[in-house]
C-alpha cells in the first residue's frame, strides 16, 4: 500500500482546524496544556539532547581509532563517556517513549480528550526543561567525569568536576519523570471512553501503565539518593565515606534500585510499541493478548528485586549474589513471552515490510541478543569475567539503542501521519532504517568480542591488539549516525512537503486512527464508545489458514 | 485554559459547575481522577521518605552505640509536643474537610483551616525555636556547626545528619503544606465549596494526614529509641 494514495474520502468530515493550527506563535505553545503539543515539545527537547549524547559519543569513537587514544587527554575521555551516558540515560531514553509518544497517543488511544492533569503535564515538561538546562550548562562549563552512575567516593570526595549541578539536574528531571507516570496512572484508569475495558486497551497503554508505576516508585529513590550525594559532596559529613563510618556500597544499593527499574522504563514503552507496529503490519490480532499485557506488568515488578546483579562484584555477600543471580534470570521469562508472542502474530499474517515494521522487525532480532548476553551477566561465574568490560557497553547498547531507540523510530515513523499529518518519504525511511541496522550492529557487535577478549570499558587507551576491532566499531559508528540524521532531515522535511496522510494510512485499527490527522484540539468530536477488543483485523486470512495461531476462531 | 477550543466546546461546557476542567466528562470522574492523583502522589513519597528511613536503619544497625549516643542529644519534651500538635492538626483537617461535606457555612470552614494552619505553624516553630537553634548554639549541625571532640565520634555526626535530614524535608513538606491550607482559605472565601464540590480540600487533607503520618514514624525512630526523657 503507498501512502501518498491514501484515501480520505472514509474521513469523518474535516474542518480543517487541527491542534498544530488552531493557535499560532511561541506563546501558545509554551503555555499549551493540549498533550499533543506537549509531546512535541519533548520531541524537540530530547531530540536536542539526543544530538547532544550523539556527539559525545561519536568523539569518543573517534578518539578509540588508535591504541593510544586520537583525541583526548585520558580527563577529557573520561568527561566525554559521562556526558554521554548522563544525557542518554537521564535526558534522552528515560523520557523519550513515554514522554513523546506516550504523551501524545495515550489520551488518543483510550478515548479521551486529554490526560487527567494537563497542567501538571505542562509543569513537568518545564521540569524536565530546567533540570536538562542545568545539565547540560554543567557539561559544556567544565564537564562531569564520574561516569552516568556517579559512585562514590570518587564523586562525592575525590571529583573535582561539576557533580553537584549535573546530579542536581538530574534530581530535577526525576520529578518530571514522576509527574507523567503520576499523570499516565490517572489517565489510563480514569479516562477510558466507555467499552474500553482494560482487556481492550492497546498494548502500548499496558506498556505505559507498566512504565509508568515503575516511574512512581522508583525515581523518587534515585531522587533521594542524588540528594544524600549531593549533601555529602558539599557538607562533607561522611554518609558515603568509609573513613567515618559511612558506606560506599549503600549508595550503590540505592542507586540500583531505581537504575535498574530504570532499564525497563527505557525498554517497555518499546516493547508496546512493537506490539502495536507488528500487529499493523501483520494485519493480525496479536497472539496471546493478555499474556503480552501481563508480561509487561511482571516485568515491571521483577525489575525491583534484581539490582543486586550489579553488584555481584563489589563485595556483596556472596547468599544475597546468590539471590539476585536467580531473582535476574526471571526476567528473561515474560521478555521470552514478549518475543515468542510477537513471533507467534507474525506467522502467517499478511506482512508488508513498511519502514515501521522494518524497525519492528530489527528490534525483535537485537532485543533477543540484547537480552540473552543478559543472562551471561546474570550467571555468577560469567560475570565476573565479563563484569566492567566491553561486553556490559555492547549488552546494554543492544538493550537500549538496538531495542528502546529502534522502537522509537520506528514508533515515530508508525505515528508520524497522525502527528504531522503528513507522510514522510518512504524510499528514505526504509534505507535509513536498514542503515541503521547495518551501522549499529558494526558499532556493538565487536565490542562483545573486545570484552570477551577483556577489554575494560571507560578507559582512554587499550592494547594494540584490539585496535582492529576498535576500529570496526568506530566505523559502525560512524555509519549509525548517518543512519540518525536522514530521518531527523526528512521528517522536517515531511512536514511541509510531505503528501497529506489521511486520517488512516496505515488502515490499522485503533481509535486513534478513526480521528482526523492532525487530530483536534479536543481530539474526539464525540467521545467513542468502544465495542470490541483492540487489534481486531480482517479475518480473511483466517479461512484460509484456520490452524494460525492468533487467528480468532469465527 | 480553553485556548484553541472551537467555541461550540467551550458553550458545551459551560453548564458545568465551578472548578470543572474540560478534559472530564463527569465531576464524579474528576472528583476520583483528583483523589487516585493524589494517592499515587503519596506513594512516591512514600518511597522518597523510604530510602532515607532505609539509610537511617542501616546505619543505626552499623553504629549502634553512636545512635543512642546522638538519640540522647534530642528533647523527647519537644518532640512529645510536636507529636500532639500534629495529631491535633488533623483532627482540625478532617473536622474543615466535614464542614464543608455537610453545607456547614464558609465561616466554619475557615475557621478549622485556619486552626489547622496554626497548629502547622506551631510545629515549625517549636522546631526552629526549641530544637534547631538550641542544636546550633550547641555545635550539633553537622557542616553548619559543628563541634568536634569529646562525645562527638563520627557516628553522632552521622545521626545528626540524619536527624536533619529528614526532620528538614518533614518540615519542608510542612511548609508546603501551609501553602497549600492557604489557597483552600482563599478559595472557600470566595465560595469555590459547597456540599456537592469540595474535592481539592479532601485532596489537600490526605496529604496533610500523610505528612502527619511521616512524623509518627520520624518522632519514635529519632527520639523515643535511646532518647533524652525528663529525669534520665
Amino acid at each position: 500500500m503507498s501512502a501518498a494514495t491514501a484515501d480520505l474520502h472514509d474521513a469523518p468530515a474535516e474542518s480543517g482546524v487541527n491542534y498544530l493550527n488552531a493557535d499560532y506563535g511561541i506563546r501558545s505553545w509554551l503555555l499549551t496544556f493540549d498533550h499533543k503539543r506537549i509531546g512535541l515539545l519533548y520531541l524537540a527537547s530530547i531530540t536536542v539532547m539526543f544530538l547532544v549524547g550523539g556527539i559525545a559519543a561519536v568523539l569518543m569513537r573517534i578518539h578509540l581509532v588508535e591504541p593510544q587514544g586520537a583525541l583526548f587527554e585520558p580527563e577529557t575521555y573520561n568527561k566525554m563517556f559521562s556526558t554521554h551516558g548522563i544525557i542518554m540515560v537521564f535526558f534522552f531514553l528515560v523520557p523519550s517513549i513515554p514522554a513523546t509518544l506516550g504523551n501524545f497517543l495515550i489520551p488518543l488511544m483510550i478515548g479521551a480528550r486529554d490526560v487527567a492533569f494537563p497542567k501538571l503535564n505542562l509543569m513537568s515538561w518545564y521540569i524536565f526543561i530546567t533540570g536538562a538546562a542545568l545539565a547540560l550548562l554543567a557539561t559544556l562549563s567544565g564537564g562531569v567525569d564520574t561516569g552516568w552512575t556517579f559512585y562514590p567516593p570518587y564523586s562525592s570526595h575525590y571529583s573535582a568536576t561539576n557533580v553537584t549541578i549535573v546530579a542536581l539536574g538530574v534530581f530535577i528531571a526525576g520529578f518530571s519523570s514522576i509527574l507523567t507516570g503520576l499523570n499516565f496512572i490517572v489517565t489510563i484508569h480514569k479516562m477510558r471512553a466507555p467499552g474500553m475495558t482494560w482487556f481492550r486497551l492497546p498494548l502500548f497503554i499496558w506498556a505505559m501503565y507498566a512504565t509508568s508505576l515503575i516511574f512512581v516508585l522508583g525515581t523518587p529513590v534515585i531522587a533521594i539518593t542524588l540528594f544524600l550525594l549531593g549533601l555529602e559532596r558539599i557538607l562533607h559529613v561522611g554518609i558515603f565515606d568509609p573513613a567515618v563510618g559511612g558506606d560506599p556500597l549503600l549508595f550503590q544499593h540505592l542507586f540500583w534500585f531505581y537504575s535498574h527499574p530504570a532499564v525497563y522504563i527505557m525498554i517497555l514503552p518499546g516493547m508496546g510499541v512493537v506490539s502495536e507496529l507488528i500487529t499493523a503490519f501483520s494485519r493480525k490480532k496479536i497472539f496471546g493478548y493478555s499474556f503480552v499485557a501481563f508480561s509487561s506488568l511482571s516485568i515491571a515488578v521483577i525489575s525491583f528485586i534484581v539490582w543486586g546483579h550489579h553488584m555481584f562484584v563489589t563485595g556483596q555477600s556472596i547468599y544475597a549474589g546468590l539471590v539476585f543471580s536467580v531473582l535476574s534470570f526471571l526476567v528473561a521469562i515474560p521478555s521470552a513471552v514478549k518475543v515468542f508472542n510477537w513471533t507467534a502474530t507474525l506467522y502467517r499474517g499478511s506482512i508488508s515490510y513498511e519502514a515501521p515494521m522494518l524497525y519492528a522487525l530489527g528490534f525483535i532480532g537485537l532485543f533477543t541478543i540484547g537480552g540473552l548476553t543478559g543472562l551471561f551477566l546474570a550467571s555468577l561465574a560469567t560475570d565476573v569475567h565479563l563484569n566492567g568490560t566491553y561486553f556490559i557497553v555492547a549488552h546494554f547498547h543492544y538493550i537500549m539503542v538496538g531495542g528502546a531507540v529502534m522502537a522509537y523510530l520506528g514508533g515515530l515513523h508508525y505515528w508520524w501521519p497522525k502527528i504531522s499529518g503528513r507522510m514522510y518519504p518512504d524510499l528514505w525511511a526504509r534505507i535509513s532504517a536498514a542503515i541503521i541496522f547495518l551501522g549499529f550492529n558494526l558499532t556493538f557487535f565487536p565490542q562483545f568480542m573486545l570484552g570477551y577478549l577483556g577489554m575494560p570499558r571507560r578507559y582512554a587507551v587499550y592494547p594494540a591488539e584490539f585496535q582492529v576491532l576498535n576500529v570496526l566499531s568506530s566505523a559502525g559508528a560512524s555509519i549509525l549516525g548517518i543512519g540518525y540524521v536522514i530521518p531527523l532531515i526528512y521528517l522536517i522535511w515531511s512536514m511541509r512537503y510531505g503528501p497529506v496522510a489521511g486520517p488512516n494510512p496505515w488502515k490499522a485499527t485503533g481509535l486513534e486512527w478513526t480521528i482526523p490527522s492532525p487530530p483536534p484540539t479536543e481530539n474526539f468530536a464525540e467521545i467513542p464508545v468502544v465495542t470490541e477488543d483492540a487489534y481486531n483485523y480482517p479475518v480473511a486470512e483466517a479461512h484460509k489458514y484456520p490452524d494460525a495461531p492468533g487467528v480468532a476462531r469465527v | 485554559m480553553l485556548r484553541g477550543w472551537p467555541v461550540s466546546e467551550m458553550a458545551a461546557h459551560s453548564a458545568h459547575p465551578p472548578g470543572f476542567a474540560h478534559q472530564f466528562e463527569t465531576v464524579e470522574q474528576q472528583r476520583e481522577a483528583g483523589t487516585l492523583g493524589m494517592w499515587v502522589f503519596l506513594v512516591t513519597e512514600i518511597l522518597f521518605f523510604g530510602g532515607m528511613f532505609t539509610s537511617y536503619i542501616i546505619y543505626r544497625s552499623l553504629h549502634l552505640q553512636s545512635f543512642i549516643q546522638g538519640s540522647h542529644e534530642l528533647i523527647v519534651r519537644f518532640g512529645a509536643t510536636n507529636t500532639a500538635v500534629l495529631i491535633f492538626s488533623s483532627l482540625t483537617m478532617a473536622l474543615a474537610i466535614r464542614s464543608a461535606q455537610t453545607g456547614k457555612s464558609k465561616g466554619q470552614i475557615i475557621f478549622w483551616l485556619i486552626l489547622t494552619m496554626i497548629l502547622g505553624a506551631t510545629f515549625i516553630g517549636v522546631k526552629l525555636r526549641f530544637e534547631w537553634y538550641r542544636d546550633y548554639v550547641e555545635g550539633l549541625i553537622p557542616g553548619v556547626s559543628w563541634l568536634d571532640g569529646g562525645t562527638h565520634t563520627p557516628g553522632v555526626k552521622m545521626f545528626m545528619c540524619f536527624y536533619f535530614f529528614m526532620t528538614g524535608l518533614h518540615a519542608l513538606h510542612m511548609v508546603v503544606g501551609l501553602g497549600i491550607l492557604t489557597v483552600l482559605v482563599i478559595m472557600t472565601a470566595r465560595n469555590k465549596f459547597s456540599s456537592q464540590y469540595y474535592s481539592p480540600l479532601e485532596i489537600s487533607g490526605l496529604y496533610w494526614h500523610f505528612v502527619d503520618i511521616v512524623w509518627i514514624f520520624l518522632f519514635p525512630l529519632l527520639y523515643l529509641i535511646g532518647g533524652r526523657y525528663p529525669g534520665s
